[in-house]
């Protein structure tokens, strides 16, 4: 799940970690009078959408730049006038863009340096650890690969937590010195508790600033958390903004299924994660392109699979579905039936192969072979995948 | 001798009374399984299925029947500490199959069970069969959630991070005529118990074990670690398929841990340290036993 710009910014100030002043407006007037009680003239408005480039944004109707430095609440006004309600196209976004429904006036601030900070939650140690760098604002991955001296890790232990030392640590690596490094380790401690305390998978301040007048404090956040402790975080899922999401991936989790939209032509319905990925790329190795990663998990009731037949038609690129199914202890002939019945009603005229293997397995072929509709059945997995790719060839 | 389990093991089920943890804990009576105990806070003194007594505590039901491995059906905000009951409790195993445990729990797990006698299998993982002797492999030991029937009693291991991967690798070998000694779904979080290099030198030192299977996909750096492994030290042929070749970077893939990013866990790098290892990958998972078999038989 992710978050946008001003809601990471209300997590922060929760923990006590140092962020420029600002907030949240829907309307032109609300931005000026947010502007006008930040009482400077030194202002930034930014369009709150979940893809990056918005600075080089361009909106539907001409108007360049979803982040505009103003000079007063008046022009604070005229630029969340010019970007509300307007749709920005970024290059993270494509041709469809985001519509702007919120924008964040916040005090641009002077700044002396750029870093880097950043916790994520690291596989080998199973705990922790910090990445920090003095080359911040910009691309990390790019410095890690031509400067990998340049970057610092820090491991934390996973139940004792960040030390004040390691903080003490980082701060002084960062170059920062004086009565910066105690500022520096108190935020590294909070945000550190905010990462524990809020379930994320990878907090990234990217950049953490150094302010003309001496403050540390973070400028941006990407926050990413763990789906699986949601359960806990009300406050974080109500967050959730499904106008940012795919929406059939919004659509699918309303029936538990596992769906991600990809660019192909051939739909694919499996059963457990693993084996819709392997279907995936058995489909490419077919010599077609897959449509989606659709797991349903290991029941595929025929509910979920009319559910599944509906968010697959609705992408208009798809011009072939296969079904692959390992029946382990469900009967294959229910499933089966569930493949019929979902077929019919959703009416479906495109190419569908079936693949199922499995417990009670000469029954389900016998429903489908019965069913008298024009589906095709596949052998195993690779008959099936090379089937349902000349299918497709066939009808173009 | 197969590995970790063997048919006479005695197991307790952690959520029997669960209608998941029930469903499976009555597959495992049917294929043969000792299931000897439940357990239930609060359903102490009550029978499951007439014949598996339940208990409160997870101590209580190992001291009284014996159990030295546990399968865990508890929902995820209290999974974590039903893995740890069974680790204060002092059995060899426990076998997470508990789907969606936050990842901060896991750490702490972890963590706590450094310096244990207990191995932890999963979590998010079908569990583990060493297969019978009877009918359809009947008699055999079924921990979790895999399908009983399509095993073989033989010779081959299979290790994987995916369900139902698993059970065509299985299935594959068992139609083709080979068996299994022992299948370990290791399961798909990103912080687990058991590795695919833990399961990959037991069977290397299981005599029963002749050839491996080794199931893998993208996210995280199991399956490097494992050929690195394998290629000092393992003795038996291996056969490898790795899942999502076409998954796109930053997506997460169902499993908490099939993920990309930062340009680590890619499909195309484990394929290249399997293939370095002298490790036959399979082109699709169709050919997971054929490409064994193959390499096996060379």
């Amino acid at each position: 799940m992710n978050i946008h710009e001003y809601q990471a910014k209300e997590l922060m100030l929760k923990f006590g970690v140092a962020t420029p002043q600002g907030k949240v407006a829907s309307t032109p007037e609300e931005a000026e009078t947010i502007a006008q009680a930040l009482g400077t003239d030194n202002l930034v408005v930014k369009a709150q959408i979940h893809a990056g480039g918005r600075g080089r944004g361009t909106f539907k109707d001409g108007f360049k730049g979803g982040v505009q430095l103003a000079k007063t609440p008046a022009e604070a006004k005229m630029f969340a006038g010019k970007m509300l309600n307007n749709t920005l196209v970024t290059a993270q976004t494509g041709e469809a863009g985001r519509l702007v429904k919120k924008v964040l006036i916040v005090e641009a601030k002077d700044i002396k340096r750029e870093l880097y900070f950043a916790i994520v939650m690291d596989r080998a140690t199973c705990g922790p650890v910090i990445i920090a760098s003095q080359r911040g604002g910009m691309d990390i991955e790019a410095v890690a690969h031509d400067t990998p001296e340049a970057i610092f890790h820090e491991s934390v232990h996973p139940l004792l937590g960040l030390h004040d030392y390691q903080a003490r640590k980082l701060a002084k690596l960062l170059g920062l010195e004086g009565k910066l490094l105690g500022e520096a380790a108190k935020l590294f401690k909070n945000l550190f508790r905010c990462f524990i305390e809020s379930d994320c998978s990878l907090v990234e301040i990217n950049p953490l600033v150094v302010t003309k007048d001496d403050k540390v404090m973070a400028l941006d956040a990407k926050f990413n958390f763990d789906d699986n402790a949601m359960y806990r975080h009300p406050e974080i899922v109500a967050w959730r903004d499904t106008d940012e999401e795919d929406p059939r991936e919004v659509e699918a989790s309303k029936f538990s299924l596992n769906y991600i939209g990809l660019d192909g032509n051939i739909a694919c319905l499996v059963n457990g994660a693993g084996l819709a990925m392997a279907t995936m790329d058995i489909i490419q190795y077919a010599g077609g392109s897959p449509a989606n990663f659709l797991d349903v998990g290991g029941g595929a009731s025929k509910e979920q699979v009319t559910a599944a037949f509906k968010i697959i038609l609705s992408d208009k690129n798809v011009k072939g579905i296969l079904v692959n199914i390992f029946g382990g202890i469900m009967d294959c002939n229910i499933i089966a039936a569930g493949i019929v019945e979902a077929a019919r009603e959703t009416g479906l005229t495109i190419p569908l192969v079936v693949r199922l293997e499995g417990n009670n397995v000469e029954a389900g072929k016998k429903t489908l072979a019965e069913s008298g509709l024009k589906l095709i059945t596949g052998n195993d997995i690779l008959d099936a995948a090379k089937k349902i790719v000349a299918e497709v060839k066939k009808a173009a | 001798m197969a590995i970790l389990v063997t048919p006479e093991t005695k197991i307790l089920i952690q959520g029997i009374t669960g209608s998941f943890g029930g469903r499976h804990a009555q597959l495992s009576l049917d294929y043969g399984t000792k299931v000897v105990a439940g357990v239930t806070p609060g359903k102490g003194g009550q029978t499951f299925a007439d014949v598996v007594p339940i208990f409160d505590t997870v101590e209580d039901a190992a001291k009284q029947t014996g159990a030295t491995v546990s399968v865990v059906f508890v929902p995820p905000p209290f999974a974590a500490d039903a893995i740890l009951e069974g680790v204060a409790a002092g059995l060899d195993l426990v076998v997470a199959i508990t789907e969606g445990i936050p990842v901060t729990d896991m750490m702490k797990v972890k963590e706590a069970m450094r310096g244990s006698k207990t191995r932890l299998i999963g979590p998010n993982c079908p569990g583990l069969v060493t297969p019978g002797t009877g009918k359809d492999s009947h008699g055999g030991c079924r921990i979790g959630i895999a399908p009983g029937y399509i095993h073989k009693k033989g010779n081959v291991g299979v290790v994987s991070r995916s369900g139902t991967l698993t059970y065509e690798a299985v299935w594959q070998l068992t139609t083709r005529g080979y068996g299994q000694s022992t299948c370990v779904g290791i399961g798909g979080d990103p912080i687990n118990g058991t590795s695919h290099t833990d399961i990959l030198k037991m069977f290397n030192d299981d005599p029963e074990t002749e050839a491996i299977i080794m199931i893998g996909e993208i996210g995280g750096t199991g399956e490097e670690e494992a050929a690195a492994w394998a290629k000092a030290n393992c003795k038996k042929p291996i056969a490898a398929f790795i899942a999502g070749t076409t998954a796109p970077p930053g997506r997460r893939m169902g499993h908490a841990g099939a993920i990309v990013s930062g340009g680590k866990g890619t499909a195309a790098a484990k394929i290249e340290a399997l293939k370095d290892a002298n490790i036959a990958v399979s082109p699709t998972p169709a050919e997971m036993a054929d490409t064994l078999i193959r390499h096996w038989k060379k």
